[in-house]
């Protein structure tokens, strides 16, 4: 019989079979592999080039640095995953950051106001998931007219930066939990355990599920019955609370509110995220992935400034990078839609 | 015609079960037309019922109808006496109809045993237990005598699996009723045996199936109850054992039957022509597809092409018309070697293609009739030489009305057309490039038994008037109706060519199919 041809793996058999196992459940990780492997492969260059590279105060500053971007990162992977796209994650960090830094200048607490700006990062998710799924503007579209609201809403509330003196906040960049020589600061937990929840509810929950099988196409969720309107709604507003808190950890890490900070951060995210291996198109991809893709680029950029060279080098390379990455994803498809054939 | 509108509810004593769907007066409309206009249709617990009709009948709208992808204007549907309102497919999982639509609507970049379990995975604490939905996967799927790793990506597999995993995941909900449009399309003979033990097996439990298929001997073979559509309008239900072929097919259709059974009868080509052929191949080699293939397409000749799927028909049909690279081998046309570099060279030589993907490698469904059919003509041109508007629309009106293009409306976009429809436009677009060979790929696929006719006719009449027509088809029966000389095809070789008339469908079936399978 013809479909007896596929026969389930036995544990005796080959590394042939395993390997052939392993590719049929995992083939999707292979970007994800590869980006692990740039990653090694840019840390134990960087180490042979500068000597003091490796060291455990520098790969600590690489997590803390980036926390906000991981974040960013994050939001963005759920959108992408079910094949929209979101521009407006950087201005919507601006706006929250700000709002955060004017609200707490002028004594609200901090238990109000960080509540009040994640809501306010949701609402303007909300908007354009709204706007993607009912009024059937492209994502693109719907993102960018979130970006100009949301820088726009940032220059209402402060055309400057605002210092932030409350202790709560300043709390979160200040302490230091130390592992050996390593260290860590709240705001770097708040980014693991994003990326942690992020793990949980894509690949433990229908609604992660749901969002993949949107992107694999939706009007075959549509007609699986899945709740589809739904999860596109929602995929947006958890990118938006996603860019209201990369707002809180940004005024965190810099200690004040600023209506300029993120203009292009949106693209360094989009950037991280195809990076880490997760397609454009939709359906293929992992958080851990775009938390990789994440450090990826900060290497590059912390590479840069050990070298002493223009930070405009980190454009060019993570272009660069992002062009081999995306010429790979085509490849991969390619050759998966040809074994279906 | 035998058979009245249900015969049954004037005979009490032959169905004293109720049925457990029954639609009443159902009524679809798309803008001012009917799509369906006043359609009956019931379902008994524990029978396999075939819904026929042309396409365009409105079988497709129907099954919508009932799983709740569309909303009835008017009509009544009650499942197990209680009236239904379903305003999505979810509503209608929800009461135990569960459908497996004609195109695979699978996510490939899932997990086999996500694919059957998405929105209802088991769960275990706070999370989604995957360990249970594989094992439930691997039971469901054994029960379809399909044995694959459960935790394999969909979009590994072939399609004929990737449609058993469809009904997998229809059946492993409580199922009730079973919808399978055109179930069958992609599976191959082994495959559609294993279909039909399934099928019986939920018949037997009680679950009531519908089962749509353009196969006849498939219906037969299943069914026990038929119910028939004609443009939107309910024909009949009859009981498959009391209703004779000849006279389903009259229903379907609506006329005489007998042009069906008729064979084109051009005559074959003289001797001569066939010692000069047109276009004559050696040793083609493309791919793994074909292999030291060589094939003489002769003038006035239909050179009919019998194989199974994968054996390498379509890549040769490809390679020959310049769409795929050949690895090795020559063409000649008319005596002189000629290199054919893709579909364009093939084009300015007159070899052109129809693929067998008419949705994806033919209609472009939101152009209008008017341009799919002048785009090659405008093409083979080039962008300089503009053809004018009104000349384009003098030429495409005469190919609608000299294939029976219907609607015969020139604005239309080729998308709304039937299947048949679109293929006579995809027939049109290449013979308005005054082509010397035609070769056509699976050009009856997916259409409806007149449409079905017509096309054929049509290939006839194309190589009485001096075309020569390479014709592919996985029906054996049409590839002798149509076919001069048969070439026959296995595992990427061609077998032998011979004369149509030596053939008979069952000789054909031999030769077509492996030896080993034979010995069973």
């Amino acid at each position: 019989m013809a479909t007896s041809v596929e026969t389930r793996p036995k544990p005796d058999q080959g590394l042939g079979a395993r390997y052939g196992t392993f590719m049929s459940r995992h083939s999707s990780l292979m970007p994800t592999f590869a980006a692990v492997a740039i990653l090694i492969v840019l840390l134990i260059g960087a180490q042979m080039q500068f000597g003091n590279f490796l060291t455990a105060r520098n790969m600590s500053a690489l997590l803390l640095d980036n926390a906000y971007l991981v974040v960013l990162a994050v939001g963005v992977t759920f959108v992408i995953l079910t094949g929209g796209i979101d521009l407006s994650v950087g201005s919507v960090m601006a706006f929250t950051g700000i709002l955060l830094a004017s609200l707490l200048a002028q004594g609200v607490p901090a238990i109000i106001a960080i509540p009040a700006v994640l809501l306010g990062g949701a609402a303007i998710g909300l908007m354009i998931g709204v706007l993607v799924q009912y009024f059937n503007v492209q994502p693109f579209i719907a993102s960018l007219a979130g970006l100009f609201l949301a820088r726009g809403l940032a220059f209402v509330v402060s055309l400057s930066s605002i210092k932030v003196e409350e202790p709560a906040v300043l709390w979160l960049q200040r302490t230091r939990f130390t592992i050996g020589e390593f260290y860590i600061t709240p705001t770097g937990i708040i980014a693991l355990l994003v990326v942690a929840l992020a793990v949980y509810i894509l690949h433990w929950t229908r609604f992660g599920r749901t969002v993949y099988a949107i992107g694999g196409g939706e009007q075959s969720a549509r007609l699986m019955g899945l709740a589809v309107a739904r999860t596109k709604i929602l995929v947006y507003v958890i990118s938006g609370v996603c860019g209201g808190l990369a707002g809180l950890l940004l005024t965190a890490y810099s200690g004040a509110g600023y209506p300029r900070n993120g203009i292009g951060t949106e693209l360094d995210a989009i950037a991280a995220v195809v990076i880490g291996g997760t397609l454009l198109t939709g359906g293929t991809g992992y958080v851990v992935g775009s938390l990789i893709g994440v450090l990826v680029y900060g290497t590059i950029k912390k590479i840069i400034s050990f070298m002493g060279a223009e930070q405009s080098w980190t454009q060019i390379i993570i272009g660069i990078l992002l062009l081999l990455f995306i010429v790979v994803q085509r490849v991969i498809v390619a050759r998966s839609a040809r074994r279906r054939r | 015609m035998p058979g009245r509108r249900h015969p049954a509810r004037d005979n009490g004593g032959m169905d004293r079960a109720r049925p457990l769907l029954e639609l009443t007066g159902a009524t679809v409309r798309f803008g001012r037309d009917a799509a369906i206009d006043d359609v009956d249709f019931r379902l008994f617990p524990g029978e396999v019922h075939s819904l026929m009709g042309e396409n365009g009948a409105g079988k497709s709208t129907l099954i919508k109808a009932i799983t709740g992808a569309l909303p009835l204007d008017a009509g009544v549907l009650t499942i197990g006496g209680e009236r239904m309102h379903f305003t999505s497919p979810h509503d209608a999982l929800g009461a135990g109809v569960s459908t497996v639509y004609q195109e695979i609507d699978l996510l490939p970049n899932l997990s086999v045993a996500e694919n059957i379990a998405l929105g209802r995975e088991p769960r275990r604490g706070i999370g989604i237990d995957w360990k249970r939905m594989r094992e439930n996967a691997r039971a469901t799927l054994a029960d379809l005598g399909l044995d694959i790793d459960p935790a394999s990506m969909l979009g590994t597999h072939s399609l004929a699996v990737q449609q058993l995993v469809a009904i997998a995941r229809a059946i492993s909900i409580d199922v009730r009723v079973l919808i399978l449009d055109e179930p069958t399309s992609s599976l191959d003979l082994d495959e559609v045996a294993e279909l039909f033990r399934v099928i019986r097996d939920l018949k037997e439990r009680g679950v009531a199936i519908m089962f749509v298929s353009h196969f006849l001997d498939q219906v037969y073979e299943l069914c026990d109850r038929v119910t028939v559509l004609r443009d939107g309008k309910l024909i009949g239900e009859y009981l498959t054992q009391e209703l004779l072929r000849i006279d389903l097919v009259q229903a379907m259709l609506g006329r005489n039957a007998a042009e069906l059974t008729s064979r084109t009868d051009a005559s074959a080509p003289t001797a001569a022509a066939v010692e000069n052929p047109y276009l004559s191949a050696r040793d083609i080699t493309a791919g793994p597809g074909i292999t030291r293939a060589d094939i003489d397409l002769v003038k006035s000749d239909v050179l009919g092409v019998a194989g199974l799927l994968g054996s390498g028909r379509t890549e040769l049909a490809r390679a020959i018309s310049g769409i795929d690279r050949l690895d090795s081998g020559v063409i000649r046309i008319e005596g002189k070697d000629v290199k054919i570099t893709g579909p364009r060279s093939g084009m300015s030589k007159g070899v052109v293609y129809s693929s067998e993907n008419r949705r994806t490698e033919g209609i472009i469904s939101d152009l209008s009739v008017l341009d799919n059919i002048t785009l090659a003509l405008q093409a083979d041109r080039g962008v300089f030489r503009q053809i004018p508007l009104g000349r384009r629309r003098e030429l495409a009106a005469s190919w609608v009305e000299a294939l029976d293009i219907r609607p015969p409306d020139l604005d239309r976009p080729a998308g709304t057309l039937s299947g048949g429809n679109q293929q006579k436009v995809l027939l049109a677009r290449l013979l308005a490039l005054a082509p010397r060979v035609l070769i056509l790929d699976e050009p009856t696929r997916g259409i409806d038994v007149g449409a079905k006719v017509e096309i054929q006719n049509l290939v006839g009449e194309m190589a009485a008037n001096g075309l020569s027509v390479m014709f592919i088809s996985a029906e054996l029966e049409e590839v002798l109706r149509v076919a001069h000389r048969v070439m026959i095809l296995r595992d990427g070789v061609v077998v032998d060519v011979l004369d149509a008339e030596s053939l008979t469908v069952d000789s054909l079936m031999a030769l077509v199919a492996r030896p080993d399978e034979l010995d069973e």
